[in-house]
């Protein structure tokens, strides 16, 4: 590959997929928010 | 006003992946390289990454929180958020643009969905074992010239999946589809895109290695960049990908309680839809095609922008030359496009129901089935004719897209305010969110769009006023019939439930 598109390759590849990472890890470990939230899986373990 | 068992999210991890899947769809893996090569290789990701920091971000906040916002009032489509929030009784008019474009853009997307799910059963049934490329070629163009029944046995079949998906809510069906279907989706990718880049040139295979492929792609024009037109094409990919103006991001982040996040939620689905499109978009159709194509015959075949050509034209003999391995390449191919249209088509159904739901009383279950229905009238002329499908494609797919994003982005910055709007974009935000996308949100979004808008208006005029075939007429016209009957329904409900009195 030539240099530039090689570049851009990592670095954009590399970026994206680490932000993209970094949110999904955050959605996945936060705390989750007191019932009651939107969500009716977590409602009878909550209760 | 009910707010049935089924109308709700599951968890927080359904939610973004359904979200995600809305914005995936065919145009990730199709359209993205296709308009990458056309704008300048490489050097398309500068305006395209500006366009998502200026644009995109900027109108994924705008949506998930006017939803929230929404859905206090238990409003879950657009006409009566945009109530709720513009007071003013003309707003709700604008709000329909909410409805309208996802039942028109539904009408000829579930089509497209339908070629991938026909292509998946003809990959694993062999049916391109043995044909040449031209033979492949000749049989896609029988496919959309309805020289066999197929096509419209495969779109029943895919509407009918739809509508009874829709039928089981939003935890029963939506999500439990984006739960399966986004990590497939994204293994699918992965493998491909693994076996895409390493493509070896052989004697008897491939003329090139995949690497060639993907450094036509990534090779930088730098010059492209000072050109209005690339910008304008960023802009437009930008749009399409998130889904950006549909109204049904608003109507998935009406369900969520007003004290949860919407700020990380958006950036986590925003995000997951470029690591789809960007990193995976760009590793399958270009370098598997150029490797065995070259670059010449792919850059005739992308141009236009659409990458129909080569997913649904090309990739099935390359597969089959592939062998055993092949079959599933073939499968994980348009098994992936699958997914990727019906997350999409699944999140255009639930603005309707939420809307007949929430005005006139329409359990959802059933209003899935009202939305099959219209689908099926909307969708026949689509079926029948390119022309009407590109009528639809046009005016209910780009043009209503960016009507919709000005009006809402000047009603939430400038009529609700922008210090309220702050506030709601941050009420239980998980992340903080950088205070410059308050004044992005204020100044820079608004006046992007305003030129996006008027760069599009020598188009609107062109298209308006050129002849058309009897069924390009008949879908103007159907467009025109559906947009007023939705202001009717609009009408009839502020009078039935007087909701604009409730805030």
């Amino acid at each position: 590959m030539e240099t530039p598109a090689l570049i851009l390759v990592i670095v954009v590849w590399s970026s994206v997929t680490l932000i993209t990472g970094y949110f999904f890890y955050k959605v996945l470990t936060l705390p989750k928010h007191p019932e009651p939230d939107s969500f009716h899986d977590n409602d009878e373990t909550e209760n | 006003m009910s707010n049935t068992t089924s109308a709700g999210w599951g968890s927080r991890v359904g939610l973004i992946l359904a979200m995600a899947g809305n914005a995936v769809g065919l145009g990730n893996f199709l359209r993205f390289p296709a308009q990458a090569i056309e704008n300048g290789g490489g050097a398309f990701i500068i305006p395209y990454i500006v366009c998502f920091l200026l644009m995109g971000l900027p109108l994924l906040f705008v949506e998930w929180s006017m939803g929230r916002f929404g859905g206090k009032y238990k409003q879950h489509s657009t006409p009566f958020i945009f109530d709720a929030m513009g007071k003013a009784p003309y707003w709700k008019y604008f709000g329909v643009f909410g409805i309208f474009t996802n039942i028109a853009v539904a009408a000829f997307y579930c089509y497209l969905e339908s070629w991938a799910l026909s292509w998946a059963y003809y990959s694993v049934a062999g049916t391109f074992t043995g044909m040449s490329q031209t033979e492949v070629q000749a049989f896609f163009q029988n496919y959309i010239e309805l020289g066999t029944s197929h096509p419209v046995i495969f779109w029943l079949i895919c509407l009918l999946m739809n509508t009874w998906i829709l039928s089981r809510g939003l935890s029963g069906g939506v999500e439990k589809v984006a739960k399966i279907g986004m990590p497939l989706l994204i293994l699918f990718g992965l493998i491909l895109g693994i076996t895409g880049i390493s493509l070896q040139a052989s004697p008897n295979g491939a003329i090139n290695d995949g690497v060639v492929g993907l450094n036509y792609l990534w090779n930088p024009d730098f010059s492209s960049i000072w050109s209005f037109d690339v910008w304008v094409a960023a802009a437009g990919q930008i749009f399409f990908t998130l889904s950006l103006g549909m109204g049904s991001i608003h109507c998935y982040a009406s369900y969520l309680n007003s004290k949860d996040d919407v700020a990380l939620n958006a950036m986590s689905a925003g995000w997951m839809n470029e690591f789809v499109e960007v990193v995976l978009g760009s590793m399958i159709i270009i370098p598997i095609s150029i490797g065995y194509l070259g670059i010449e015959a792919v850059t005739d075949m992308v141009s236009g922008g659409s990458g129909l050509g080569i997913g649904f034209a090309v990739l099935p003999k390359l597969f089959a030359d592939w062998g055993a391995f092949g079959v599933v390449a073939g499968l994980m191919w348009f098994g992936l496009l699958f997914f990727a249209g019906i997350t999409s088509s699944l999140a255009m159904g639930t603005p309707v129901m939420g809307f007949l739901d929430d005005n006139f009383g329409i359990r959802q279950s059933r209003g899935a089935w009202i939305f099959g229905g219209i689908i099926l009238i909307l969708g026949l002329p689509c079926v029948l004719s390119q022309d009407a499908f590109n009528e639809f494609d046009y005016w209910a797919g780009t043009i209503a897209l960016v009507i919709f994003a000005l009006v809402e982005i000047v009603l939430f910055a400038w009529v609700f305010g922008m210090e309220k709007g702050w506030a709601e974009i941050n009420a239980g935000a998980d992340i903080k969110v950088p205070k410059i996308f308050k004044f992005i949100i204020q100044y820079v979004s608004p006046v992007f769009l305003l030129v996006v808008f008027i760069g599009a208006i020598p188009g609107i005029v062109e298209n308006a006023t050129k002849d058309t075939s009897f069924y390009g007429w008949m879908a103007r016209f159907l467009l025109l019939a559906l947009f007023a009957m939705i202001c009717v329904f609009v009408y009839i409900a502020s009078k039935r439930n007087q909701s604009s009195k409730l805030y």
